[in-house]
């Protein structure tokens, strides 16, 4: 390398981490500001390290504000969605490796969802919701967006791969249709079940419209819906609602940096060039 | 034991997606549009006896909603900063990672796509602290280097760069990736090409890597552009369309008419006009991309 390429990285990497810095500043502060306790907060100018560590704050959230209930709910949630991707993966693999009477007509279709704005649906889907006798149920909540149309795309994609032979043979050895599915097919998707699961575990994780329109009761509001609540009714509790954040965000983050090569690779599995 | 044939097994593996989706996506495409020529409200909710056919009352009458047409002013105004900004900032980024040799780079496509994964009611309310007026850390950074306060959310006008700004910091990761997928796509052979008759890296950005991204940045404007349209989640957790309704976006003032107002009839008709709006934009990108091919 010439010396000019050389101070052309650096430049690069200087202006990369001034940006990467911004990016990751709010978190910081929350991390850091979730740490002080209270009083600390009117202090003019606000102190960057916190000059008392205090943890009063999860104490409160978890004891006194229902925390732990949100946090159940989120997590059932959570693993709905993962009933959900093994029926895009389903789905996905009966579009790959059948073929049947209005494959393509029903496969276009699933397309078209993808083009339907949230918000013209939002509505109708609540008084569906509500005709089922569904509002105010975690089913209601779970429901609408169970299944997606991306991800049988994705997954149709990866399995159209699938070597025919392979499903063939285990056929002839006497493998019922749902035995292949199990015990062939999602093993060799392990690569796209990984990067699902992740998107899933997020989506899930973040979810909040739904339980919102459809949660009247404290029982089963998620941990978004109960940190929104705290916004409205704590709003000068900064600690309080950076500790709150933090309970949302920090196993996000962990469970994105473990996994981040996975999410990385899925652009290039989806190939847009 | 087989609990089906073959020829059964495909309907078996896509029924249960498909019927979700049609129960959830396709059905109420069609509900909506019916509803938007009611006068469907709580009171039909209860009773569908007390929902009557108003024609095209909804449409006329939101379209002179003085409510509705800031709504749509603002929605242009996201549109207008925010498409261009989230295009420049991600492929810029795209192309400063990718430029990078060292493996420290990688820390920097985690770093800028960290936002991305985060959930919007916890990212609002960091961002509520960050941008309050006197304990915030934004005017505290101002204020040190001796500039004024910003009244960040307290202004109509300001609050919507306010809510820009923030938008921005989430879709950067995205779109980013889909840039650095795409930049990886181009043939090593092309940048060796154009060394050997000694062109700079920037002349070998301009001409080779930007012309080649072609398909994805029209890939990014369109979802881009449809995303603005439908801005949503950050004026509803940071604002809830305040000041003086000066975030309100159309996908808002929809969401409060359905659900705050009850009014859904009237409420479908405005997610039917912002339908037609993403409809209408998108075709007109498509032509505009055909044109230049």
């Amino acid at each position: 390398m010439t010396i000019k390429q050389k101070s052309m990285q650096w430049l690069a990497g200087i202006l990369l981490t001034v940006g990467g810095f911004l990016m990751v500043l709010p978190f910081l502060w929350m991390i850091l500001s979730a740490f002080k306790p209270e009083p600390e907060f009117a202090r003019f100018p606000p102190t960057l390290w916190p000059e008392t560590f205090t943890l009063e704050h999860y104490f409160e959230l978890f004891e006194r504000m229902n925390f732990g209930v949100y946090l159940r709910n989120t997590l059932i949630i959570v693993f709905f969605s993962f009933l959900g991707m093994l029926l895009n993966a389903m789905a996905g693999y009966g579009f790959a490796k059948y073929k049947f009477k209005g494959r393509e007509p029903l496969f276009y279709l699933v397309l078209a969802t993808l083009m339907i704005p949230g918000q013209v649906t939002m509505i109708p889907v609540y008084l569906i919701l509500n005709k089922m006798g569904l509002t105010n149920t975690m089913t209601g909540i779970v429901l609408p967006s169970l299944v997606g149309a991306f991800a049988i795309f994705l997954f149709r994609q990866f399995m159209s791969t699938i070597p025919d032979e392979l499903l063939e043979a285990t056929r002839l050895d006497g493998a019922g249709e749902f035995r292949i599915f199990l015990q062939i097919v999602l093993p060799i998707s392990v690569s796209v079940l990984a990067v699902q699961g992740i998107l899933t575990f997020i989506a899930g994780w973040n979810s909040f419209l739904w339980p919102l329109i459809i949660a009247n009761d404290a029982k089963y509001y998620t941990l978004s819906v109960g940190l929104q609540l705290l916004k409205g009714q704590y709003s000068s509790n900064y600690g309080l609602q950076m500790a709150g954040s933090a309970v949302m965000v920090v196993p996000i983050i962990i469970v994105f940096l473990l996994f981040q090569r996975y999410i990385m690779d899925n652009y290039t599995i989806s190939g847009i060039k | 034991m087989k609990m089906f044939t073959t020829r059964s097994a495909p309907y078996f593996f896509i029924a249960p997606a498909l019927i979700l989706l049609f129960l959830f996506s396709l059905l109420p495409i069609l509900i909506a549009l019916l509803i938007s020529f009611t006068d469907m409200d709580l009171a039909g909710l209860a009773d569908y006896a007390n929902i009557h056919f108003v024609g095209l009352a909804n449409y006329t009458k939101i379209l002179r909603d003085g409510s509705f047409l800031k709504a749509i002013g603002n929605t242009l105004f996201y549109v207008v900063f925010g498409v261009p900004f989230v295009i420049l900032f991600s492929l810029a980024i795209a192309l400063l990672i990718n430029f990078g040799k060292s493996r420290v780079f990688d820390i920097f496509r985690a770093a800028f796509y960290m936002p991305s994964v985060t959930n919007v009611v916890a990212v609002a309310v960091v961002w509520s602290y960050l941008y309050n007026p006197s304990l915030g850390l934004f005017n505290t950074v101002l204020n040190f280097f001796g500039l004024p306060d910003v009244r960040w959310l307290q202004d109509p006008v300001t609050a919507k760069i306010s809510l820009i700004i923030l938008a921005l910091w989430r879709a950067i990761g995205l779109n980013m990736l889909i840039f650095l997928a795409a930049i990886k796509g181009i043939p090593k052979s092309y940048y060796e090409a154009a060394q050997l008759d000694g062109a700079g890296t920037w002349k070998q950005i301009r001409h080779i890597t930007v012309p080649l991204l072609r398909f994805a940045i029209f890939f990014v404007s369109v979802t881009t552009l449809i995303g603005w349209l439908q801005f949503f989640e950050e004026p509803f957790v940071m604002t809830d369309g305040g000041p003086l309704e000066g975030t309100m976006s159309v996908a808002l003032f929809v969401y409060k008419n359905g659900f705050q107002f009850s009014e859904f009839g009237y409420a479908a008709a405005g997610s039917f006009i912002l339908f037609f709006a993403i409809i209408t934009l998108t075709l007109l990108q498509f032509r505009l991309q055909r044109k230049e091919d």
